[in-house]
């Protein structure tokens, strides 16, 4: 079947603006919408950028804009959208070409939470234990990606670009209700701020944009509720 | 072209398992950076499934002997016994020591690190499959790929995130460092660096179907290929048994661990043909071949019976939630089935180069075949051949060898560091690069020419004549084919000639290291005039130990292959017929 694809197109050094340009691609219906960008790229203009690596949804590379909603490319198939298919880039970051935009920012959020495990306790020769329920606890958050869906998709991070964001929790929530962990009280502090969990106005949109089915809004109130135990 | 020169005692290319556990090793002892062409969580480690084996014996008796015992099996005897014992006595630390660092295993109910059965891995030299991978879930490779990351993160590890590196400089034998490409701009780096480690992953991107992520085309066994340094069994490449139809994602063995069954079309068990006592859980090699005979001989399901089932409806949804999420996720998106209740259509996929780079057991890369050290450069994970893993890998081997020889390559480049004196590059050291893709710039474009075209023959005729059954006719044939597209390859050209992220630039260099890739895999296996691992000549079938218990050397010749040879090195184990 033709598939008509539309592609929001900015090369900084030729355009001043973002321009779309329409794409009539012969495509199958089970083909991923990450096949269609490679058909462009490598049958039609070779210019054009996307980021892609593992092309099945688990390394997160190809976070855009596809009719309007944030997702993967490789997570989704021509015969699951409506055409023709409009994809631009995740909103909220600098454009750098095409669908490639600036992450910078996103990743300094990421850190700002102090996303590792802390505890500074003699673990002895073995593992530590964990039960499988306490294990449990934070086994939603452990399957983030990094791929800025989340974070993109919000309302609030648009208009406030200091704001941590969902992605930013959801990797301080995985380590808050992680019964190994010795530094909640620091991560909590950090996100009481007033750029911190506090600015999500729950939405949604972000679970709805995580490409992993992470509850990321829920993750949210988890740590605000959570931040309302430390004094 | 603008070129920045950078100052650092040590480099690491690659942020997957790998680079980023040598990465925590070195880290404190020098100044170091890590380069990537991705976002370290990008990596391929992120895309491994089920498991990590160490014997743990968290679930019934276990020692790292049988794991060794395994693994040379599995092996087809031809991994280096010492290495193997190093890599299963390690195991249990580094387990331990991820544990420590964050990594969110399953666990017991008695609050220990959960284990499963996994294809080859046995109790006692071979009486029943053991309980020996470690795992979170079908997602262990992400939580390895996540703490080491995250590890780095609270140690300020620094990384140059989409940097590709795409030259090494070694003056008279000695390292002095590497010449990278920044994607965002088009600038050029220059590294000095001392000691450098590659763990840039392997090059499944030689075939057509592959479980393997795009950008696994081999960078760093090409750039070292190209210096004249031989890649060592480049004739073993593994075909994962299960891969989804047509598309070759990875459905991880966990799920016959889980107690998965492969059915042919009549819906027959036929695993119980090929390997009587421990069935679908037999080795990837022989579960591969297994799939292939059954294929060819008629009994593939579909139309055009060129597919086997992986049934796991008779698990329950309970099981499969709990410890198959993911991969039932992805059968769901991409197929459109419910595995709980039907059979999921699968395939062998490309999925892991046991041949690479040669290194000793500290991740020194060795320049020929009797064992001559490269001062300064190491390489450790699927770029690498130790080897452990030999003619063929057993499953959660590979994120075992990361973690293990990934901290070994730290460790060597701390030592070289401190006996050693900084390297000065000059500022012409980024010369041959940039000559490289000046020319590539400035030819103009012409279709018969462009990077897909090349790629897709070299990727659709290595499918059809060097996989999982080999011929002396149908290596002979690609040999020939490789000649032409390597003709083509010196014309290449690309349309896009900006500066910024011009990823079609990056796929024209990688380009040239998947033919590399290909050239070396094809020469290897045409001139090994036996069957062992995954290697398996249908004009040779017998294992020939007394003839072939030996390492291949592959080393540039100008256009040409040159083979060398180097003897296996023993241990416990003496060679015996492989049978399961």
């Amino acid at each position: 079947m033709d598939v008509k694809v539309n592609i929001l197109r900015y090369n900084p050094e030729t355009d001043r603006k973002g321009h779309w340009e329409e794409y009539i691609l012969e495509a199958d219906p089970d083909e991923r919408i990450l096949d269609l960008l490679h058909k462009v790229k490598w049958f039609d203009d070779g210019s054009l950028a996307f980021r892609r690596s593992c092309a099945h949804g688990v390394c997160g590379s190809d976070a855009m804009v596809v009719n309007g909603e944030n997702m993967l490319a490789c997570q989704v198939l021509v015969k699951e959208v409506s055409t023709p298919i409009k994809i631009e880039p995740i909103r909220g970051l600098p454009v750098v070409k095409d669908l490639v935009v600036n992450m910078d920012s996103f990743f300094d959020s990421y850190k700002k939470v102090m996303p590792y495990l802390v505890n500074d306790t003699e673990p002895g020769e073995r593992e530590r234990l964990q039960s499988p329920e306490d294990r449990d606890r934070f086994e939603d958050t452990t399957k983030c990606i990094l791929c800025a869906a989340c974070t993109t998709s919000c309302p609030v991070f648009w208009t406030a670009d200091t704001y941590v964001g969902p992605a930013a929790i959801v990797n301080a929530h995985r380590f808050v209700f992680d019964s190994r962990d010795n530094a909640s009280k620091q991560r909590l502090e950090i996100l009481k701020d007033v750029d911190g969990a506090f600015r999500c106005r729950t939405a949604f949109n972000c679970t709805s944009a995580c490409p992993r089915g992470i509850q990321v809004t829920k993750a949210i109130e988890d740590v605000k509720r959570q931040t309302l135990t430390i004094n | 072209m603008k070129v920045i020169k950078h100052s650092f005692d040590g480099v690491i290319v690659g942020a997957g398992g790998a680079g980023l556990r040598a990465a925590i090793e070195a880290a404190p002892h020098m100044k170091l950076a890590v380069i990537t062409k991705l976002y370290p969580t990008r990596s391929h480690t992120g895309a491994a499934q089920g498991g990590m084996s160490a014997a743990l014996a968290n679930v019934e008796e276990d020692n790292w002997n049988w794991h060794a015992f395994d693994t040379v099996k599995g092996s087809d005897y031809l991994a280096d016994q010492p290495a193997v014992d190093i890599l299963c006595k390690e195991a249990i630390d580094s387990v331990v020591e991820l544990e420590h660092w964050g990594l969110p295993f399953s666990r017991l109910e008695n609050g220990k690190i959960a284990q499963r059965r996994f294809g080859g891995h046995t109790v006692k030299e071979g009486e029943a499959p053991a309980f020996r991978a470690c795992y979170a879930a079908d997602r262990t490779g992400h939580m390895i790929l996540q703490t080491l990351y995250q590890k780095c993160v609270s140690m300020g590890v620094t990384f140059f995130d989409e940097f590709q590196v795409l030259d090494i400089k070694i003056d008279d034998g000695v390292c002095k460092g590497v010449i990278a490409y920044e994607i965002a701009t088009g600038n050029i780096h220059i590294f000095e660096a001392r000691a450098v480690t590659f763990a840039t992953g392997g090059f499944g991107k030689i075939y057509k179907v592959s479980s393997n992520a795009h950008s696994l085309t081999g960078d760093g066994p090409g750039i070292l290929y190209q210096k004249g340094i031989p890649l060592e069994d480049m004739e073993f490449y593994q075909f994962h048994p299960t891969g989804i139809y047509r598309l070759g994602i990875l459905l991880s063995e966990a799920a016959r661990g889980e107690g998965g069954i492969l059915r042919n079309k009549d819906g027959e068990r036929f695993m119980e043909r090929y390997a009587p006592s421990i069935k679908d859980l037999a080795p990837r090699d022989m579960v591969s071949r297994a799939i292939a005979t059954e294929i060819s001989e008629g009994n593939g399901a579909g139309p055009n019976n060129d597919f086997v089932y992986l049934d796991l409806t008779h698990l329950g949804a309970e099981t499969i939630k709990q410890k198959l999420p993911d991969i039932t996720d992805f059968v769901r998106t991409y197929v459109k089935i419910e595995p709980i209740n039907e059979p999921i259509p699968v395939q062998p996929t490309a999925h892991y180069a046991m041949g690479g780079i040669p290194t000793d057991v500290n991740a020194r890369v060795l320049s020929d075949a009797t064992g001559t050290v490269l001062p300064g450069v190491y390489s450790a994970g699927e770029s690498a051949c130790v080897s452990v893993h030999g003619a063929n890998r057993l499953g959660t081997n590979s994120l075992l060898d990361i973690v293990v020889f990934g901290k070994r390559a730290g460790q060597s480049m701390v030592d070289y560091v401190s006996s050693t004196k900084p390297m000065a590059l000059s500022e012409n050291a980024a010369e041959d690069l940039t000559n490289k893709i000046e020319n590539l710039m400035d030819k103009d474009h012409n279709l018969e020419f462009s990077v897909p075209r090349i790629r897709e023959e070299l990727q659709d005729t290595m499918e059809e004549n060097a996989k999982i059954f080999r011929t002396e006719e149908s290596l002979e044939k690609q040999t020939e084919i490789l000649t032409d597209l390597r003709d083509r390859y010196q014309n290449v050209t690309i349309s896009d000639k900006g500066k910024v992220f011009n990823t079609e630039l990056l796929e024209a260099i990688e380009l040239e290291y998947l033919l590399d890739m290909s050239d070396t895999t094809v020469a290897s296996a045409l001139h090994r005039k036996e069957s062992r691992g995954a290697h398996s000549r249908v004009d040779h079938v017998e294992r020939d130990d007394k003839n072939w218990l030996k390492h291949s050397f592959a080393f540039k010749n100008d256009a040409s292959v040159k083979l060398e040879y180097k003897d296996v090195e023993l241990g416990n184990y003496e060679p015996k017929e492989r049978k399961y």
